[in-house]
């Protein structure tokens, strides 16, 4: 326990008021579809916040548990008339679960220093792991361990853990992009562009192809070396010192004031950088910088469409699928409202049908590392949008978010051996760079 | 008793911790709430038989419960009750479309009704706001209403048939499937609208009309609020039932223009949505003759949704009127004061001049055709003072809405909120008859006791 303020006392209290309880949020809550149980719900999670908030209730365990049930996905707020601020009371509450000590116990503590005290505030380690990894991983040893059956006598977490670990690129992106590059043509924009933590290491060429959609739109990228964590997880964990400090070192690295744009590639990390003006509106020093910056931060989709972006000519590449269904990242479509733009950018390529999948904007489960803290909710998740995505047919499936895109690769993995073919899971901008590419090849 | 449920239904139907209290402590009525001593759900009529059983034995009163969406607080608990939440029992059980009806437990979203009528290419036209989280249980023991009361009627008109679990635990069947039936007093209407007081339904059976083949939406805007009334006048003068003919006030328009950018003039004292439906030729007639009325009774502008996407744009307006107003203040309340439609100019300029008294916002919007009006109370139930000046205004709401011979509630229910005020509307024989039918039906006071009327 520490003798800080209950932070659910100290919030603002007509942001837990705004909610009407009037129950709208109910069909779109993933765990209230699953239990049916309305403290699985938004309106009964903010009930229980206002409780704690009253002082008729202490943050039980129960409660934290509650909390860490909770995927944070967000859908509650695209269905609230009251516009509640969902985000913030969620963050308000796994901080305060987290500040009580409900929740405690060694391996949470060591698993959480680990990976969000140490790791991801040192990009240069993260990077230094991500290598061991991939060490791990090419070199035959992960094969070799996993057959041994060792994960059989571990503790399920850990085989678990080793499922989820994340295929490691043979290259980052700062050997994949320069510094400073320039457009073609004439230059109608600055902008500086996000490569993340995650998706730097598991999927630098997202952010190659953000970098060439961009330069193939006038754009001049100016991309920081060595980035590090943008805190989105710390904040979803309820770490919101570190997630201040994070979010003070980006602040530090990219003076808005240059730019037109902030260029964010990852659904979770945009969805939180367009809130550091929130997260630091108490720091005088930091305050009116961060909401500057947050203002420029856009998704890249958004931005594409924005600035009207050019559709690619044509003569189409051969790898482009035919059918592609598009799945909604929560933190795209509900935390940040983007939920056309993506959509638009694949409709503008040529030789392309975008086929709608049902239940398109529900969570895939992945929620930053709810997959491991909840696995069961998780897996359940996954498998209703593998299936959702099957029954459109699509050979791929488009999604803004490298958490979704690893897991609901995952959820695929599973049928790899049946004749069913396993559609291709992809960022919209990778596509939309591959149609620029064979429009370039085909000389046009 | 606790025991008792969790041997008959197993625990995983039964919540007793506090943080499963509180979740089901409200309903969606403002500033109303009271802790449960449990929650259970029942999965057949045979557990909600065996559990009014035991309520009975153990002398614990029962408060049904369905989403909780209603607006009158009719499942907001009593102190140390058992609420008998039944969305659990959510299995549809029938489409009959040589019949047109449907039958479903109670426990099914009346937005899953509408989809499985519409699938059979049938029409299940109650509407209520909330109808993707209502069940239609709820809708029933609540007589729900919606956007397209004028020509469609409310959750009455489409019950043909219920499944009710007296007081006793004794289950009744009322109603059948014929069009025609007058064997007996008609009971099923005894139990619609009843909150829970009197039974708990558990199925019901509905029923559905054909399917619309067009729609069509106009919206007008009025620089006078009598203009507006005058045009609803002529339109239903004239011989045209719209499915919903519905309006928002000067205030509402400027909180929807701020929170939607539809492009609505904010110096408009009203704006009337119209939306036709039936034979395409019948609607297309129709539609250019509200058009005409609307500009001969003065409206300064028209629009005429010229495909589906536009009618969409079209009805933004009114789709975000309460999204737009409960935005503005911490608490927003949501009133349902109806009047005949003749009176709709006189109430609505009375609620305006009756917020201005006390200081209020209250904007208004709501169901024309009908003359249901959704007086919204934007305010902050921490503020004292203001609250009592809400209550001031709402009792002089009520009594004009009654002296225009309207009723204190169009479709959200007595419940808890309007049941200081049941009196003034029926009378005092009217409600010692109402007493003496709960007193029949359920004589130890069990069933949702303290709501609609107390004892």
């Amino acid at each position: 326990m520490s003798p800080e303020p209950n932070l659910l006392k100290s919030l603002d209290y007509s942001v837990l008021q705004q909610c009407m309880h009037c129950g709208l949020c109910l069909p779109t809550c993933p765990t209230y579809l699953e239990t049916g149980r309305e403290r699985h719900s938004p309106r009964g999670r903010i009930s229980l916040m206002r409780a704690i908030a009253d002082g008729e209730l202490a943050p039980t365990r129960t409660f934290a548990e509650e909390m860490a049930y909770c995927l944070g996905c967000l859908a509650c707020t695209t269905a609230c008339p009251a516009g509640v601020d969902y985000g913030t009371l969620f963050e308000a509450a796994r901080a305060e679960a987290d500040r009580s000590g409900a929740q405690s116990g060694p391996l949470r503590s060591i698993v959480r220093f680990a990976t969000l005290r140490f790791l991801l505030l040192r990009p240069s380690a993260l990077r230094f792991v991500a290598r061991l990894l991939r060490f791990f991983e090419a070199s035959g040893l992960r094969r070799l361990i996993r057959r041994s059956g060792i994960y059989s006598i571990l503790p399920g977490t850990i085989g678990a853990l080793e499922r989820q670990m994340l295929t490691i690129r043979s290259q980052f992106s700062d050997e994949l992009i320069a510094g400073l590059e320039k457009p073609p043509g004439e230059v109608r924009y600055r902008v500086a562009v996000l490569t993340g933590c995650i998706q730097d290491i598991a999927f630098s060429e997202v952010n190659r192809a953000t970098v060439d959609v961009l330069l193939a739109n006038g754009c001049e990228v100016t991309t920081r070396r060595g980035q590090s964590c943008c805190g989105s997880l710390h904040v979803h964990n309820g770490d919101l010192e570190t997630a201040k400090a994070l979010a003070r070192r980006q602040i530090e690295s990219i003076d808005p004031g240059r730019f037109d744009a902030i260029i964010s590639n990852s659904a979770g990390c945009g969805s939180h950088l367009k809130r550091y003006g929130h997260l630091l509106a108490d720091d005088p020093a930091y305050a009116p910088r961060a909401s500057a910056w947050s203002e420029k931060v856009r998704d890249i989709s958004e931005w594409l469409v924005e600035i009207g972006f050019r559709k690619p000519g044509a003569s189409r590449s051969p790898t482009a699928p035919n059918i592609v269904t598009y799945h909604e990242a929560c933190h795209l479509c509900h935390g940040q409202k983007v939920s056309a733009q993506p959509r638009e950018l694949l409709r503008a390529i040529p030789g392309l049908e975008l086929r709608e999948c049902p239940e398109a904007s529900m969570c895939c489960g992945s929620a930053g590392v709810y997959s491991l803290t909840q696995p069961v909710t998780a897996v359940w998740l996954r498998d209703r949008k593998v299936g959702n995505i099957r029954s459109t047919g699509a050979a791929a499936v488009a999604t803004a978010n490298p958490g979704c895109q690893l897991w609901i690769l995952q959820g695929f993995s599973g049928i790899e051996h049946r004749a069913e073919s396993v559609p291709r899971v992809v960022h919209p901008v990778v596509l939309l760079a591959e149609a620029y590419r064979a429009e370039t090849q085909a000389g046009n | 008793m606790i025991e008792d449920l969790i041997q008959l239904l197993g625990p995983a139907n039964v919540l007793v911790e506090r943080e499963d209290l509180i979740p089901y402590s409200f309903d969606a009525t403002a500033a109303l709430r009271k802790l449960p001593a449990v929650v259970v759900f029942p999965l057949n009529t045979a557990e909600v038989s065996a559990i009014l059983g035991l309520a009975q034995r153990h002398r614990v009163p029962v408060v049904p419960r369905g989403s909780g969406t209603g607006l009158s607080g009719g499942s907001v608990p009593v102190e140390g009750s058992v609420v008998l939440c039944l969305v659990r029992m959510n299995r549809l059980l029938e489409v009959d479309a040589r019949n047109f009806t449907l039958r479903a437990e109670a426990g099914v979203l009346t937005q899953a009704i509408y989809d499985a009528a519409d699938g059979a290419g049938l029409f299940y036209p109650p509407d209520p706001g909330s109808m993707k989280v209502s069940t239609i249980g709820g809708n029933v023991a609540e007589n729900s209403g919606g956007l397209r009361g004028l020509k469609y009627g409310v959750t009455r008109d489409y019950v043909m048939g219920l499944e009710v679990v007296l007081a006793s635990g004794e289950v009744c069947h009322l109603g059948n499937k014929c069009v025609k039936d007058v064997a007996g007093y008609s009971l099923k209407d005894l139990f619609i609208g009843s909150e829970g007081t009197l039974g708990i339904v558990t199925e019901v059976l509905l029923k559905l009309v054909p399917r619309p083949a067009a729609r069509q939406t106009l919206l007008a805007t009025y620089s006078r609020m009598d203009a507006a009334a005058g045009t609803v006048s002529a339109i239903i003068a004239a011989g045209i039932v719209p499915c919903t003919l519905e309006f928002l006030d000067s205030k509402t328009i400027r909180c929807v223009e701020e929170f939607a950018h539809v492009g609505l003039p904010l110096d408009a004292e009203a704006l009337l949505l119209a939306e036709v439906d039936g034979h395409p030729a019948a609607v297309a007639d129709e539609a250019a003759r509200i058009r005409g009325i609307c500009s001969e009774n003065g409206a300064t502008s028209v629009r005429l949704a010229a495909d589906a996407a536009e009618a969409g744009r079209l009805a933004t307006a009114r789709r975000s009127a309460f999204s737009a107003l409960a935005r503005m203040r911490p608490t927003t309340i949501l009133e349902d004061a109806t009047v005949p439609r003749s009176e709709l100019a006189n109430m609505i300029r009375f609620i305006q001049e009756t917020g201005a008294r006390h200081g209020l916002e209250i904007a208004t919007f709501g169901h024309f055709g009908d003359g249901n009006l959704h007086p919204t109370f934007l305010t902050d139930e921490r503020n004292r003072d203001e609250m009592r000046r809400v209550e001031a205004a709402m009792k002089e709401i009520f009594g004009h809405a009654l002296s225009l011979g309207g009723t204190i509630t169009g479709e959200h229910g007595v419940g808890l909120a309007k049941k200081p005020f049941l009196r003034d509307q029926i009378g005092d024989g009217s409600l010692a008859l109402l007493k003496q039918v709960k007193r029949t039906l359920d004589p130890e006071n069990l069933l949702n006791p303290g709501k609609i009327v107390d004892l």
